[in-house]
């Protein structure tokens, strides 16, 4: 009686599955998630590898209970051949609930494997279904960020995550193997993504949380790291578009070294990048500070590369409050000598001269801080006899740029901006230092709206008031606007 | 029975407690007695506490002690403290005395006696006499009634009180008051032997003195009368006289019919005593004068935005400023408050009126409402109609402006059709309904008499309502500016009312500029945060940065409104990207925004010469052997925008003259053809150079000057040939070339710290002898310790004799006890041994 239903409600469904409504589809795939996970419990399920060939074929010569288990066991196969392809359905209800259901399948399998257990192989993971799954995330032609957010729930589990990560690696190299390195946008946005969701637990009692009990190779937090590690520099190795890059190097230092198992293995990809300058040398720093800084990185020329970051567009990038806290932490070290620490000095005030007053009101406590640092290098603020200024600023060498022979004009020049706060911050530049550094880790963040807000939301008691009567749009001011444009 | 043996135990308490009391008392007047001078005189009292040297002008409280005394003192404190303390400890019941106060030790024992016997009189008063109206008991004095004294009233005749001035006796006293029956008692008992013998010469002598009154009484009498008699007459006497003596009374039955008469004169007079005198009107000011007060005006209001600029607090002098009116004729007349009152004179003079009407011109409120014969009008106006008189119409009319002849006659009839009030506008809608459809002229018209009509000073309400309506007038010309075409002509005309308006509300109209910028800086940041670009900002914006520069000092060092606004430029000029010509062209609006803004302060703007340099850097051919300059963000060296001002024919460029551009320009241009095209290029590229120059002439001061025009530097004279952009070029080299050599040289600083110094500090101390600390609070808690040390030592002292003191009582009430006990077994041995005897007696006897 029950068989009989089951068996007629698997072919219902099966047929609803393909339905194009959409309410539809989720119910059926609610209800195939019900039904053969009881089955999979039950072990009502075909074991052992399907024949293949026809199906008559395949139902000579079996008692009745096996040819219904056979049959059930075809009917589920086809469903999560159905359900892999929802994955790639266009909306995301049903690309969900299709998710939902696999994993669930993934569980009910490993819970009960549907084929005998080879104990050689000593452990029991659904891996082809996981691998199906991972396939269809990293799809080539649609955008999956949101689905992968939602498989992120599942990546909470150890195992499943282990395994991810060595699909995806396997994805990953045989899909780029065949496109011959170069992906398309939407892959590399979704491999991006569902990588960048990987976190590893930093102890070994942190592994736990498995979906499917395990032992083996998958419990030990090393294998974890290795393929962490395998399954980063696999992408790695591959030419990137320019943002991959970056998104790649903004999490670098955070979510990629402390994972992995040996972090010197990113030295090449990072010296690389600091190479290619501009903005990915700017946040390759980052990581290679890490590596300076933990793993006994012996960079050569360190200093002057950062000394030829600086550039008119370093105020402008981004990425600025985290080059300036990176600088400031290499620039930290009372034992750099005093020409480097002035060339820094004058060339980041050439550069104030083109920077926003944001910028400037990090760079000026900074070059501040430089002259409390390396107390030598108040020669740049107090030279009561040069006049000509010999700096070079085309000189690449920090060594050869006679730094030391200049002095800092340009902040004197910032004393008349025209933002007060600016002004002000020059100005501290004609005082005697104090003892203490300015701590710039509080300005690094502040935005234009901001400085803006602080005079807006102001009260004063009197407003002071134009005294010269305004009769015309364009007059006033020195008739500027009114000499180039007119009304109209 | 239980009641009463209670009662006769408490008595009996009552009196043993006062057994003991009495004795104390009796010590106590023993040593009460005695007075202080006599126990300091005692050397057995007194202790000298002895002073090992005498330290002058300081006293001592302590050199005396009487420790008898005090110890005496002590004891019988804890007699009545403690004691009783001792004596009730383990006891649960007590007596409480619950009459009124007993308890009480604020209260004077007079008043406690006063509340009880109220108290009292209260609770006999409502048990019996709830019903007693008017039975009052007796009021007594001395014991006796007063009803009984009140009899002694009728001996004495007093109805004239005045005439026994002298007459003050002990019998008249002894009768007056109710206490003489007392007094007489007492001196009845003292002269008891003479009474018999003087009583009779004593009734004689009332008798006389009666008498002697009553005579005097009548004699009075009859003088009184015969001077009141005499008064009279005079009196009478005097008033027929008087009619003759005073022409004019100020008795008002005359002066009523006299008044017909009077009149004129009177009118005369007393208008000429209230009426104005001619008040000393300050002279009138030759030309020169004016122009020196004008100067010194301006003089001093520079050399406040001097202060403001160089960042110093200013007072607020500077808000003294006085309110101009917009038909203001900047003349010097003033409409003050003398001239009000010749407004409300109630004399129907027509000359004064006439005056009055033109006045009105100059400040009055405008309440006249013009004839409207264009009644087809009415219905596109929008406005209020207040009270016609329409027979008045259309002589105030002339009157108004027949002084004005001058002005053209087309004039006058566009305004002639406007009305002359308006209700302030209540919300931006509002003033829409009221400014739209009407010519740019008229709309100021409209604005300029709204707020004359609303003046502050006029009602209450108004100044909020003028307030409000600043803000819907910079509303109003952002819409102006965003409409399309722009109508930036009405925009100007209303400039003026807005700089008025400004001026009244200052802090109104900062806070209306203020949420202005706050909302496009909020709106550009959210965008940058997700694009990391943002648009140039729109023709609106720009206005209202153009009305801020006109509006609010742009030199002060920081200002709550123009400081945003340079910053909301900086930001537009370095996150905007170039792509098209109307971008370019939004920039160098920008640019020359911003270099208004620093015109007169001279504040280095780098963003400025990023974007110029920029602009520069569009027009270059060829842009690969770049490399002795860089070019700032927003724009970049190469790419698909990057050669928006490249010129590619020099034909037309011999043709090009300089026109300015529309300010709609930023939106959209025509640029159909390709001459057009390479016209506004010129034109911006001209634009541009002309901006270069005048930041050259601003920045040549600056130290790093050569550093900050490198780059343009580089770009005039290596990249952009001279052919093209034919004379601009020369005068722009010239004036780079100038101004390489200025460099300022040296950064001076570091003041000379002043050497330590080495002599020793000397503090004059004071207060000798006293504890020292080094501050107040170290002081202060110097004392507390000490305090609390000394109290401390107090207390354990008192405990220490408390335990004597006790010791003490607990051993007399052990001997006492003991004997008692003593006595008694004495008695009883006593008793024993005489019963003995006697039973040795009787046995003997028996013996016998």
């Amino acid at each position: 009686m029950l068989t009989c239903d089951t068996v007629h409600v698997s072919f219902i469904l099966y047929v609803i599955l393909q339905s194009e409504k959409e309410k539809d589809v989720v119910n059926a795939v609610n209800a195939c998630s019900k039904l053969f996970s009881t089955l999979l419990e039950k072990k009502d399920l075909f074991l052992g590898k399907l024949p293949t060939g026809e199906e008559e074929e395949a139902f000579i010569g079996l008692s009745a209970e096996e040819k219904y288990r056979l049959f059930m066991r075809q009917r589920y196969s086809s469903c999560v051949e159905m359900l892999l392809e929802h994955l790639d359905h266009e909306l995301y209800s049903v690309k969900e609930s299709a998710l939902c259901c696999l994993m669930k399948f993934a569980e009910g399998e490993g819970r009960h494997p549907l084929e005998d257990l080879d104990w050689s192989e000593h452990y029991s993971f659904p891996r082809e279904l996981l691998q199906g799954v991972v396939d269809r995330l990293l799809s080539r032609t649609t955008e999956n960020s949101m689905l992968i957010s939602r498989f992120q729930e599942f990546l909470e589990m150890e195992d499943v995550r282990y395994y991810v990560m060595s699909s995806i690696r396997e994805n990953v190299g045989k899909v780029l193997a065949k496109n011959k390195g170069v992906g398309e946008p939407f892959m590399f946005n979704n491999v991006f993504s569902l990588m960048s969701n990987i976190s590893i637990p930093s102890q070994e009692s942190g592994l736990t949380n498995f979906m499917i009990k395990q032992e083996g190779e998958s419990c030990l937090l090393s294998e974890h790291k290795r393929a962490f590690e395998k399954m980063w520099l696999g992408f790695l190795k591959y030419k990137l578009p320019s943002n991959m890059y970056k998104k790649i190097l903004v999490i670098l230092h955070d979510s990629i070294l402390p994972h992995m198992s040996k972090p010197t293995l990113m030295i090449d990809f990072l010296t690389a990048a600091y190479d290619v300058g501009g903005a990915i040398s700017l946040l390759a720093l980052n990581g290679l500070f890490v590596l300076i800084h933990q793993h006994n990185l012996d960079y050569p020329d360190f200093y002057k590369k950062l000394y030829n970051l600086l550039e008119p567009s370093v105020f402008h990038v981004k990425y600025r409050a985290r080059f300036f806290h990176l600088a400031n932490l290499f620039l930290s070290s009372s034992h750099l000598p005093l020409y480097l620490v002035a060339a820094f000095a004058k060339r980041l005030a050439r550069l104030a001269l083109t920077a926003p007053p944001t910028a400037l009101l990090i760079v000026l406590p900074f070059i501040c801080n430089l002259i409390r640092r390396h107390p030598s290098c108040r020669v740049l603020v107090h030279k009561p006899k040069s006049v000509e200024d010999p700096y070079l600023m085309e000189e690449e060498d920090p060594a050869q740029c006679r730094a030391l022979e200049s002095s800092l004009w340009e902040i004197k020049t910032l004393q008349s901006h025209y933002h007060p706060d600016v002004a002000k911050a020059a100005g501290s530049i004609n005082t005697p230092l104090s003892g203490l550094e300015d701590d710039i880790s509080e300005l690094l963040e502040k935005t234009t709206y901001e400085l803006m807000e602080r005079d807006l939301k102001q009260t004063r008691k009197t407003v002071p008031l134009e005294f010269e009567t305004a009769t015309q749009l364009l007059k006033g001011g020195g008739d500027v606007l009114g000499q180039h444009f007119c009304l109209g | 029975m239980s009641e009463v043996s209670a009662q006769s135990v408490l008595a009996h308490l009552f009196q043993m407690g006062k057994v003991p009391k009495k004795k104390r008392s009796v010590a106590d007047k023993v040593r009460k007695a005695k007075t202080s001078f006599e126990i300091k005189n005692n050397p057995f009292e007194v202790k000298i506490n002895r002073k090992k040297f005498d330290v002058l002008g300081r006293k001592s409280k302590h050199d005396v002690g009487l420790p008898g005394v005090s110890r005496s003192k002590a004891n019988n404190k804890r007699k009545e403290t403690l004691l009783k303390e001792y004596k009730q400890k383990g006891r649960s019941s007590k007596f409480i005395d619950k009459r009124f106060g007993e308890y009480d030790t604020q209260m004077a024992p007079e008043d406690k006696i006063l509340k009880r016997f109220a108290l009292e009189r209260q609770r006999v008063h409502d048990k019996k006499d709830l019903y007693n109206l008017n039975e009052d008991e007796e009021l007594t004095h001395y014991g006796q009634s007063l009803a009984e004294m009140e009899k002694f009233n009728d001996a004495v005749d007093s109805d004239d009180e005045s005439e026994e001035k002298g007459l003050l006796s002990a019998e008249l006293t002894a009768s007056h008051f109710g206490g003489g029956g007392l007094l007489r008692k007492k001196t009845g008992g003292q002269q008891d032997g003479e009474e018999t013998h003087r009583a009779k010469s004593r009734q004689e002598l009332i008798d006389e003195l009666i008498q002697k009154s009553k005579q005097e009484k009548r004699e009075r009498q009859v003088r009184k009368e015969e001077s009141q008699e005499l008064t009279e007459k005079l009196d009478q006497e005097w008033k027929s006289i008087q009619a003759l003596l005073v022409k004019k009374t100020p008795k008002c039955d005359r002066a009523e019919e006299e008044k017909p008469k009077l009149e004129q004169y009177d009118m005369m007079v007393r208008e000429l005593v209230f009426d104005m005198k001619a008040q000393p009107s300050e002279k009138l000011k030759t030309p020169e004068e004016l122009a020196r007060e004008e100067r010194e005006k301006l003089q001093k209001l520079e050399s406040d935005r001097l202060r403001r600029m160089m960042g110093e607090e200013v007072e607020e002098s500077s808000q003294s400023q006085s309110h101009i009116s917009a038909d203001d004729l900047h003349d010097g007349f003033i409409l003050d408050k003398d001239d009000e009152k010749t407004l409300s004179y109630q004399v129907g003079d027509k000359r004064r009126q006439a005056v009055c009407v033109e006045d009105g011109d100059a400040g009055e409120e405008e309440e006249e409402e013009e004839e409207d014969d264009n009644a087809d009008e009415e219905g596109r106006r929008r406005r209020r109609r207040g009270s016609r008189r329409p027979a008045m119409m259309k002589k105030m009319v002339t009157l108004t402006w027949s002084p004005s002849k001058k002005i053209k006659a087309q004039q006058e009839a566009a305004k002639a059709e406007l009305p002359y009030t308006f209700t302030a506008p209540e919300s931006y809608s509002d003033l829409k309904d009221l400014l739209q459809g009407h010519t740019p002229d008229n709309q100021r018209l409209i604005v300029a008499r709204t707020q004359k009509s609303n003046h502050a000073s006029l009602a209450v309400g108004n100044k909020l309502k003028l307030q409000k309506m600043f803000g819907f007038l910079l509303e109003y010309i952002g819409e102006l500016a965003t409409r399309s075409p722009p109508e930036l002509v009405a925009v100007d005309k209303l400039i003026p009312e807005l700089y008025s308006m400004c001026q009244m509300f200052p802090e109104a109209a900062c806070k209306a500029m203020q949420s202005i910028f706050e909302d496009a800086g909020h709106t550009m940041e959210e965008v940058l945060e997700v694009k990391g670009h943002v648009p140039f900002p729109a023709l609106d914006m720009l206005v209202y940065l153009k009305v801020t520069g006109l509006l609010f000092p742009t030199s002060d060092f920081r200002h709550p409104v123009t400081t945003p606004a340079l910053l909301y430029i900086s930001q537009a000029l370095t996150k905007c990207p170039v792509r098209s010509l109307q971008d370019v062209t939004s920039g160098l609006v920008l640019c020359c925004l911003g270099v208004e803004y620093v015109t007169f302060s001279k504040r280095f703007l780098p963003e400025l010469i990023n974007f110029l340099a920029g602009t520069l850097h569009l027009a270059v051919k060829d842009k690969t052997s770049l490399g002795s300059y860089t070019v700032v963000p927003p724009f970049r060296p190469t790419g698909k925008c990057s050669d928006l001002l490249v010129l590619s024919d020099s034909e037309s460029c011999a043709s090009w003259t300089k026109k300015s551009l529309p300010l709609s320009a930023t939106r959209h241009l025509e640029l159909r053809s390709d001459p057009t095209q390479t016209q506004a290029r010129l034109t911006c590229v001209s634009t541009c150079l002309d901006l270069v120059k005048r930041c050259c002439l601003l920045y040549k001061d600056l130290p790093s000057f050569t550093c900050i025009f490198r780059p343009i530097r580089t770009l005039l004279s290596e990249h952009l040939s001279a052919q093209t952009l034919p004379e601009l070029l020369q005068i722009l080299e010239s004036i780079g070339g100038a101004a390489v050599t200025r460099c300022r040289l040296v950064l001076e600083k570091k003041k000379p710290i002043p050497l330590k110094l080495l002599t020793p500090k000397i503090v004059e101390v004071l207060d000798y002898g006293k504890k020292r600390g080094c501050n107040r609070e170290e002081r202060e808690k110097e004392r507390l310790k000490h305090k609390y040390k000394k109290e401390f030592k107090g207390a354990l002292r008192e405990i220490r004799k408390d335990t004597r003191f006790l010791a003490r009582e607990k051993l007399t009430e052990v001997m006492d006890r003991d004997s008692e006990r003593k006595r008694k077994v004495r008695e009883l041995f006593g008793s024993l041994a005489t019963q003995e005897g006697e039973w040795k007696a009787l046995k003997r006897m028996k013996s016998k």
